[in-house]
C-alpha cells in the first residue's frame, strides 16, 4: 500500500523529516507517536501534498506509483484521505455540497457515473449512524460553527463515505472529551478492512486504547527512532519521550 | 473609511487571461448617426424615433444643463479622460419597416445573437415563463408576450414604443426619481438616451411572469443609454431580470444607463440584474464604462423594492442603486456581488434614504477582487428627521484573492432622528491556503475549490435571485475568476 524510503522534507530550508522510513500493508493500522517538533504533522502533510514543503531526499511509493509526483487532489482521488487536525470552515458551502463534490471527484476517476441525489442521500444518511450525526449538519456550512468534536466526528464522516485506501489520522483525538472520543473511534474501527491501511498519528497514548494498532512507531527529531507494537506505546506512556531519546541517542544520523 | 490589501502567499496569485464566452461581433447593417454630440444630434434622435414635443425639449434641458456639469472624480476608479464628441449617439439595426411585428419579422442573424446568449426568446421563453424585451444597441427588436401581458393590463414595451402609446404615464413619471439634474451620466443620458424598457403594473395586478430585458451592446465605438422606468401601481408585483454582456473590444466603451422604479401604496418590485459586459483583457486594454444611475422611489406605505445584482463585467463600474424611502412602513433591500478580476476596477453599493415612518433597509454586499483590481463598496443610510423607528442593516464583506488586489469600504451614515437604530458590518477575508488544500485533499481541483469557496461566500446574495438566474450568476461566477488563483 505505502512504502516510504529514506523521506527528507525541508520547510523554509530547514529539515523537518531526515530519514523516514516505514512500510504499510494492505489492512494495517499503524500508530506514529512522537513529542511535539518531531515532524508527525509534517510527515502527514507531505503525504497528503500540502504545498510549501521541499522534498530533499527519498521516495514515496503508494499503490505502485510515485506518490510525490500527483498532485493533492490526485492522491485523494486514488484513496488517501487526511482527516485534518484542524478542519477549516467554509463558509457558505454546506457540508453535503463538498461531501457530494469530493465523492464524486472519486467516482469520476474511478470512472463512476456520479450519484444522483436521491442515491446520494441515501448513502449519506447511512453514514451518519456510524458517528451518530444529526442530519442537519448536513445542510450547515463546512465545519462552520461546529464544536471542536463535531469537526472531528465530520471527517470521520468524510472518511466513511469517501472509502479511502489509506486513511492519515492527523490528532484526530487531540480536543475531544471521552464521549466524542468514543464514538470517533467506534467510527474508525467499523472501517478497518482488510484492504485499507489506516495511519494514526498521535501525541497521546489514549487514542491507541480505543483504536488498537497492529504497530506503533515512535517519530523523533524527524526519524523513526523505535517501531514495535501496542506494548511499546504503554512503554511510553509510562517512561515519556524522554526514554526513547536517550535510548536512541547512540543511533547514527 | 477602510482600506485594505491583501497579503496573500506567492501561490495564489499566478493569473491567466479568462475567456469571455460572449465576446463575438454579430454581423449586421446598423444605421449610425456620425460621432458627436450637439443639440443637432438630439433633435436628430427625436426624430428618428418621432418622438412626441415634450420629450424633445425635456432631452435638450437635459442637454442643455449638462453642459454645465464637470465629470465625477470622487469615485475610487481611474480612467483616462472620455471623449465625448468621438462617440456615436444613436446606433440601430437597419430595418425595412418601423419595427417588426413578430419574430418572424427580426433579422434571424440578431436571433442567433441571442440564441449564443443564451436569451430565451420563442417557445423557449414561453417555457421558461420569461418575457424577453430583447435591446440590440438602441432599438427594441423582439418583444414577446405583449398579448399575454395585455390581458392583465400590463404594459412592457420598449421605451421609444411606450413614447407613443402611453405619453401621459411618461410625462408623469419620467425623470421623477432620477432628475436629469442629478449627476453628470445621467444628465448625459436623459439627452441622448435611444432605447430601454417601460413597464407599467395596474393596482391589484401581480405580474404572472418574470419579465426580461437582455441589453446587449454590439456597434463599434457606441454609448449606449439605455432608459428603464418601471412604475407598480398599489397592490402589485413584479419581478424584472436584467442581463448585460457586449462583445470585445479594443477600445472602451460608455454605458451610461438610467433606471427609474416607482412603487405605490403596499407594491413591490424585485430587480435583478447579472451584468457581464465585456470586462477587457487581462492587460486592461477595452471593456465597458459602466456609469449607471438606478434608483427607486417607494412611495406608497408599505411598499417594498430589492435591487439583487451580480456584477462580473465591465472594466469600470460605477453604480449605487438606490432607494427612497418615503412611504411609512416601507421597505428597501440592496443585495450586491461585485466581482473584479484582472485590471477591472468597481465602485458600487446603494443609497438608502429612509424619509417615512418604521422603514427599514437591508444592505448586503459582497466584493470579491483578483488579479490587479479595485473593487470598493460605497453606500449610504440616511434617516432623515421625521423617519421614526428607521432601522438599517448593513452587511459588507470582500475576499481578496492574491496579494495585488484591493477591497476597500466607504459607508456613509447620517442619522438625524434619535429612533433610528443603524447597524453596520463589514469583514475582509481572503481565501485561505488551508480552505483550498481542504478541498484539494477531498478530490477537487483548484477551479472547482475557488467556484465553490466563492459561491459559499456569495450565497446570501445568490438565493436572492430567481432560480435560472442564480444558476446563471453562479456559472458566471466561476468563470470570472477562472485561472485567478494558480
Amino acid at each position: 500500500m505505502l512504502e516510504i524510503k529514506n523521506l527528507h522534507a525541508s520547510i523554509d530550508g530547514k529539515e523537518i523529516l531526515r530519514g523516514i522510513n516505514l512500510t504499510v500493508n494492505a489492512g494495517e493500522v499503524h500508530a506514529i507517536m512522537g513529542p511535539n517538533g518531531a515532524g508527525k504533522s509534517t510527515l502527514s502533510n507531505v503525504l497528503a501534498g500540502r504545498d510549501g514543503y521541499e522534498i530533499t531526499q527519498g521516495e514515496v511509493i503508494y499503490k505502485n506509483e510515485d506518490l510525490l509526483a500527483l498532485a493533492a487532489e490526485e492522491r485523494a482521488q486514488r484513496g488517501l484521505f487526511l482527516a485534518f487536525q484542524y478542519p477549516v470552515e467554509i463558509p457558505g458551502v454546506s457540508n453535503v455540497y463538498l461531501l457530494k463534490a469530493a465523492l464524486n471527484a472519486v467516482r469520476e476517476y474511478q470512472g463512476l457515473d456520479e450519484l444522483d441525489a436521491m442515491d446520494f442521500l441515501t448513502l449519506v444518511r447511512s453514514k451518519l449512524e456510524l458517528v451518530q450525526m444529526d442530519e442537519k449538519f448536513l445542510n450547515r456550512g463546512v465545519n462552520e460553527g461546529f464544536s471542536g468534536g463535531e469537526k472531528k466526528r465530520n471527517e470521520i464522516l468524510q472518511m466513511a463515505l469517501l472509502e479511502p485506501s489509506l486513511a492519515i489520522l492527523d490528532e484526530t483525538d487531540s480536543g475531544l472529551d471521552i464521549d466524542a472520543l468514543r464514538i470517533v473511534s467506534d467510527g474508525v474501527n467499523a472501517l478497518r478492512s482488510p484492504d485499507r491501511s489506516i495511519v494514526m498519528i498521535t501525541h497521546y497514548q489514549r487514542l491507541l486504547d480505543y483504536i488498537v494498532p497492529d504497530f506503533v512507531h515512535v517519530l523523533s527529531d524527524g526519524r523513526i527512532v523505535k517501531s514495535g507494537d501496542k506494548e511499546l506505546a504503554k512503554e511510553l506512556e509510562k517512561s515519556g519521550y524522554s526514554w526513547v531519546n536517550e535510548e536512541s541517542a547512540g543511533l547514527p544520523a | 473609511m477602510v482600506t485594505l490589501m491583501s497579503e496573500q502567499a506567492q501561490q495564489i496569485e499566478d493569473f491567466v487571461p479568462n475567456e469571455y464566452a460572449a465576446g463575438f461581433v454579430t454581423d449586421i447593417e446598423s444605421e449610425s448617426l456620425p460621432p458627436g454630440l450637439d443639440e443637432g444630434v438630439i433633435r436628430e434622435i427625436s426624430r428618428i424615433k418621432d418622438e412626441p414635443e415634450f420629450m424633445l425639449e425635456w432631452r435638450l434641458q437635459a442637454y442643455r444643463h449638462w453642459l454645465t456639469l464637470e465629470t465625477p472624480e470622487w469615485a475610487h476608479v481611474q480612467y483616462p479622460p472620455i471623449d465625448y464628441q468621438a462617440l456615436s449617439y444613436y446606433s440601430a439595426p437597419k430595418q425595412k419597416t418601423d419595427g417588426p411585428k413578430s419574430l418572424d419579422e427580426v433579422d434571424p442573424e440578431l436571433l442567433k445573437t441571442y440564441e449564443k446568449l443564451g436569451v430565451p426568446l420563442e417557445e423557449r421563453a414561453r417555457l421558461a415563463g420569461v418575457a424577453v424585451d430583447a435591446v440590440f444597441d438602441s432599438v427594441s427588436v423582439a418583444n414577446t408576450f405583449q398579448d399575454k401581458l395585455a390581458e392583465e393590463g400590463i404594459i412592457f414595451m420598449p421605451f421609444s414604443k411606450a413614447l407613443k402609446a402611453h405619453p401621459e404615464l411618461i410625462k408623469k413619471y419620467l425623470g421623477t426619481v432620477v432628475s436629469y439634474r442629478d449627476n453628470f451620466y445621467a444628465a448625459l443620458n436623459s439627452a441622448v438616451f435611444s432605447d430601454g424598457s417601460f413597464i407599467y403594473i395596474p393596482k391589484g395586478v401581480r405580474c404572472p411572469m418574470e419579465l426580461s430585458t437582455y441589453f446587449r451592446i454590439n456597434a463599434a465605438n457606441t454609448g449606449q443609454f439605455e432608459r428603464t422606468l418601471i412604475i407598480a401601481d398599489d397592490d402589485s408585483y413584479v419581478s424584472y431580470l436584467e442581463g448585460c454582456t457586449a462583445p470585445m473590444r479594443d477600445e472602451n466603451q460608455l454605458h451610461a444607463a438610467v433606471v427609474e422604479l416607482v412603487i405605490m401604496d403596499r407594491a413591490q418590485i424585485k430587480y435583478s440584474t447579472v451584468q457581464n459586459w465585456y470586462p477587457g483583457d487581462e492587460n486592461g486594454v477595452g471593456g465597458i464604462f459602466n456609469f449607471v444611475t438606478k434608483r427607486a422611489a417607494c412611495r406608497g406605505e408599505s411598499s417594498k423594492v430589492s435591487w439583487t445584482q451580480v456584477e462580473t463585467g465591465s472594466a469600470i463600474t460605477w453604480k449605487y442603486p438606490s432607494v427612497i424611502l418615503q412611504g411609512d412602513n416601507s421597505i428597501g433591500e440592496f443585495y450586491s456581488v461585485a466581482v473584479t478580476n484582472n485590471l477591472q476596477q468597481a465602485d458600487t453599493g446603494t443609497k438608502m434614504i429612509h424619509l417615512g415612518k418604521n422603514t427599514s433597509s437591508t444592505i448586503i454586499s459582497k466584493g470579491i477582487a483578483a488579479g490587479r483590481s479595485q473593487n470598493s463598496y460605497r453606500g449610504l443610510v440616511r434617516v432623515g428627521p421625521n423617519a421614526e423607528n428607521a432601522r438599517n442593516y448593513t452587511e459588507c464583506d470582500s475576499l481578496l484573492m492574491g496579494d495585488k488586489c484591493g477591497a476597500h469600504t466607504f459607508p456613509y451614515i447620517e442619522v438625524k432622528n434619535p429612533t433610528a437604530q443603524v447597524e453596520h458590518e463589514a469583514s475582509t477575508s481572503k481565501i485561505s491556503e488551508d480552505q483550498l488544500f481542504y478541498c484539494k485533499q477531498r478530490g477537487l481541483d483548484v477551479e472547482d475549490a475557488v467556484s465553490m469557496i466563492v459561491n459559499g461566500f456569495c450565497k446570501q446574495v445568490i438565493r436572492e435571485l430567481p432560480m435560472e438566474f442564480a444558476v446563471e450568476a453562479q456559472n458566471l461566477l466561476g468563470l470570472s475568476l477562472e485561472g485567478s488563483v494558480g
